[in-house]
């Protein structure tokens, strides 16, 4: 599913991402952890294609195409989803609306009419019950005056909507108590199928209770230190980051 | 001949129609002496220096309308609030059109200026407060004056809601070749008394129009007033509109402008307010682009204790468009407990596009609120990512976010059919899709 090969990238002229290598298959949970400032936000930025990052070096392949070309809005309509840390707030404009119009955009770059309004409505409410979103919450402005756990549970309320290939969940885990925890780790749960991926990034073990990954990494000054299976998240909550520090050093 | 020259001689033929012994002719000879005094502004005058009318003065404008035109209904529906119960007072070049209009006088008076200049019922009122507010040595509000004949007229009296909004509505055509409107309005809303009007001028064709509107609101103690006006007019339309508003005493008065469209578009909004714990709002959305130029010159005079004042402009400019805002607070020595606010944020979507802003603050009471800040940017970087990053392409994105700038100005809009109708204008404006939700 996902191919990245030497990846290397800088924000500003400094370089953040130093060589990672990372294959992800159909099925598969992996989590990226680390201490702050290794490089795990950058990462999930660089495949998104955020424009303030070059990528200096390196191949992000999605499906078998190279996706170091496109522009964000192309590598979302192949299927690239990535969860904010921080969910950019959008006054007067619905959530509703503003789902409506990203499906609507991925459908006519795919060739595709509007979604019917019926089928849109129908997919709005199962989708939003499954992260047991109130109605009223649909016609609230996107992200505006929401609690962090508002925040994070819309922002899996979209990836159910958008149903990507590749979902990259940078750090949902962070503002949220643990029922919300519960309700978002439930939601990806359910979305996850034999044909589509997703990476968790994330600084505590806590998510991970919850989404259990098959595969872990550990990121650390720019580069994948460590990687094992979920124990290895178990053993970093336990005897934290120096020991990895050390180890890479 | 000059226009200015043209609109001298043109006054006696203007003054012999009409009745030479009415104070209002004493009025309007003192108003013209004042124009031929100032001449029109211009850039050198520190009030006029990002905004030049020069290039409009030079269209052979005709000063009077010559003839009626007629138009339907179902033409013009669209540039009305049509889904909401409303009266009407609607005139075409000018001249007041009986079949566009609803006019009314239970319990209130929604009428003609031309009717209210010349019947002694409205005598007293006239002479109370027509041209008391108004700026006297204002050239353009002098040349409106001098040339007082048509307009709205429109009296709330005491403790009475009016209980459908107002509209007043301007059509133009091209029938008479450039032409020079100059309507007069008076709203006079006295104690306890509310009233919501909705003001537009619209051309049916492109063509050379030049409106030189002068508006007196006068609001008694508590009364409530709400006025909404709209400029989205076609490309040669040029508009000056000057407002004056005077406040007793614990009123309020918001006045909202919309300006999306025109040639050039220069709005003179001075809020006077004459007792305590008034409120005054002022806010505007201006979306503009191909060369277009609309410039707000605001004034607050905080004369007495314990009032407020909001202002709120936001403004979007591309493609060679150009904003100007001046906004003037003044707060004499005895306007302690003044709390005012403005607020100026602006877009500038390409290089192309200019916004001129400039705060004016003169205070002169101590214990005193007063905030200003003018931000000129660009859109958000990291939004415009988190919408591409949902497949929205850049174009729609940077409308979106636009729109979403835009709109939280429509928070005060007190009318929903007035809300929904500029959401739907912004929305096209910036070519972004916000239809119902679900």
């Amino acid at each position: 599913m996902l191919t990245v090969k030497d990846l290397h990238a800088s924000v500003e002229g400094k370089e953040i991402l130093k060589g990672i290598n990372l294959e992800v298959n159909p099925g598969e949970v992996h989590a990226i952890m680390g201490p702050n400032g290794s490089g795990k936000s950058t990462l999930s930025a660089v495949i998104a294609g955020n424009e303030d990052y070059e990528v200096e070096k390196g191949e992000i392949i999605l499906n078998g195409e190279d996706l170091s070309e496109d522009d964000a809005e192309t590598r979302a309509h192949k299927g690239v989803f990535l969860s904010f840390q921080y969910p950019v707030e959008i006054p007067g404009v619905t959530v509703t609306n503003f789902i409506k119009t990203a499906i609507n955009a991925s459908r006519k770059a795919q060739g595709l009419d509007d979604m019917p309004a019926k089928d849109m409505l129908k997919n709005i409410r199962e989708k939003a019950a499954l992260l047991e979103i109130d109605s009223k919450f649909l016609s609230r402005s996107l992200n505006e005056g929401f609690s962090g756990g508002e925040k994070k549970r819309n922002e899996i309320f979209q990836m159910a909507m958008l149903e990507p290939k590749l979902a990259i969940l940078d750090e949902t885990d962070s503002g949220l108590d643990i029922d919300a925890l519960k309700i978002v780790a439930n939601g990806v749960n359910k979305l996850k199928s034999k044909d589509n991926a997703v990476i968790v990034i994330t600084h505590y073990q806590r998510l991970l209770d919850y989404i259990v990954p098959d595969f872990v990494h550990v990121l650390h000054n720019g580069k994948i230190v460590k990687s094992g299976t979920k124990e290895l998240a178990h053993e970093l909550e336990a005897k934290g980051y120096d020991w990895i520090k050390q180890l890479a050093d | 001949m000059d226009l200015k020259e043209k609109l001298i001689s043109s006054f006696m033929a203007f003054e012999e129609q009409l009745d030479l012994s009415s104070p209002i002719h004493e009025m309007r000879t003192r108003s013209l002496k004042q124009f031929e005094e100032i001449g029109f502004p211009t850039k050198k005058e520190e009030a006029w220096k990002y905004t030049s009318i020069a290039k409009l003065l030079k269209n052979d404008y005709s000063i009077f309308p010559k003839k009626e035109t007629t138009i339907e209904l179902k033409n013009v529906k669209k540039y009305f609030l049509y889904d909401i119960d409303t009266y009407k007072i609607v005139f075409i070049d000018g001249v007041y059109s009986p079949f566009l209009s609803d006019t009314t006088h239970d319990g209130i008076d929604v009428c003609l200026m031309s009717a209210a200049l010349t019947r002694d019922k409205y005598k007293s009122i006239i002479e109370k407060y027509l041209n008391t507010i108004a700026k006297q040595d204002d050239s353009l509000t002098a040349l409106n004056t001098a040339f007082t004949k048509e307009g709205a007229y429109i009296f709330i009296p005491k403790s009475v809601v009016a209980e459908k909004p107002i509209q007043i509505i301007h059509f133009s055509t091209s029938e008479q070749g450039p032409m020079l409107l100059q309507p007069r309005n008076l709203i006079v809303a006295e104690e306890n008394s509310q009233v919501q009007i909705f003001e537009r001028h619209q051309s049916l064709v492109s063509h050379q129009v030049l409106t030189n509107s002068v508006t007196e609101i006068f609001a008694a103690e508590n009364a409530i007033v709400d006025y909404y006006k709209v400029q989205n007019d076609l490309e040669e339309a040029s508009l000056i509109d000057n407002t004056y508003v005077s406040q007793k005493g614990k009123s309020h008065v918001s006045v909202h402008t919309f300006s999306f469209g025109g040639k050039l578009i220069r709005n003179n909004l001075n809020f006077y307010q004459k007792g305590e714990y008034i409120d005054s709002t002022m806010k505007g959305i201006t979306i503009i682009g191909d060369k277009q130029h609309v410039d707000h010159y605001t004034l607050v005079d905080h004369a007495q204790p314990n009032c407020e004042s909001h202002q709120d402009y936001k403004g979007i400019y591309a493609d060679k468009s150009v904003g100007v805002f001046n906004g003037k607070i003044y707060v004499n020595q005895i306007a302690q407990k003044t709390n005012a606010f403005q607020k100026n944020n602006n877009i500038l979507l390409d290089d192309t596009a200019t916004i001129n802003t400039k705060p004016q603050l003169e205070i002169f009471a101590d214990d005193v609120k007063c905030s200003h800040g003018c931000t000129i940017g660009q859109l958000d970087k990291d939004a415009l990512f988190y919408l591409r990053s949902r497949g929205i392409p850049k174009k729609e994105a940077k409308g979106l976010l636009t729109y979403a700038f835009a709109n939280n100005v429509l928070e005060s809009v007190k009318i929903p059919a007035i809300k929904t109708r500029i959401n739907k204008l912004i929305a096209n404006k910036l070519g972004v899709s916000v239809g119902h939700d679900l």
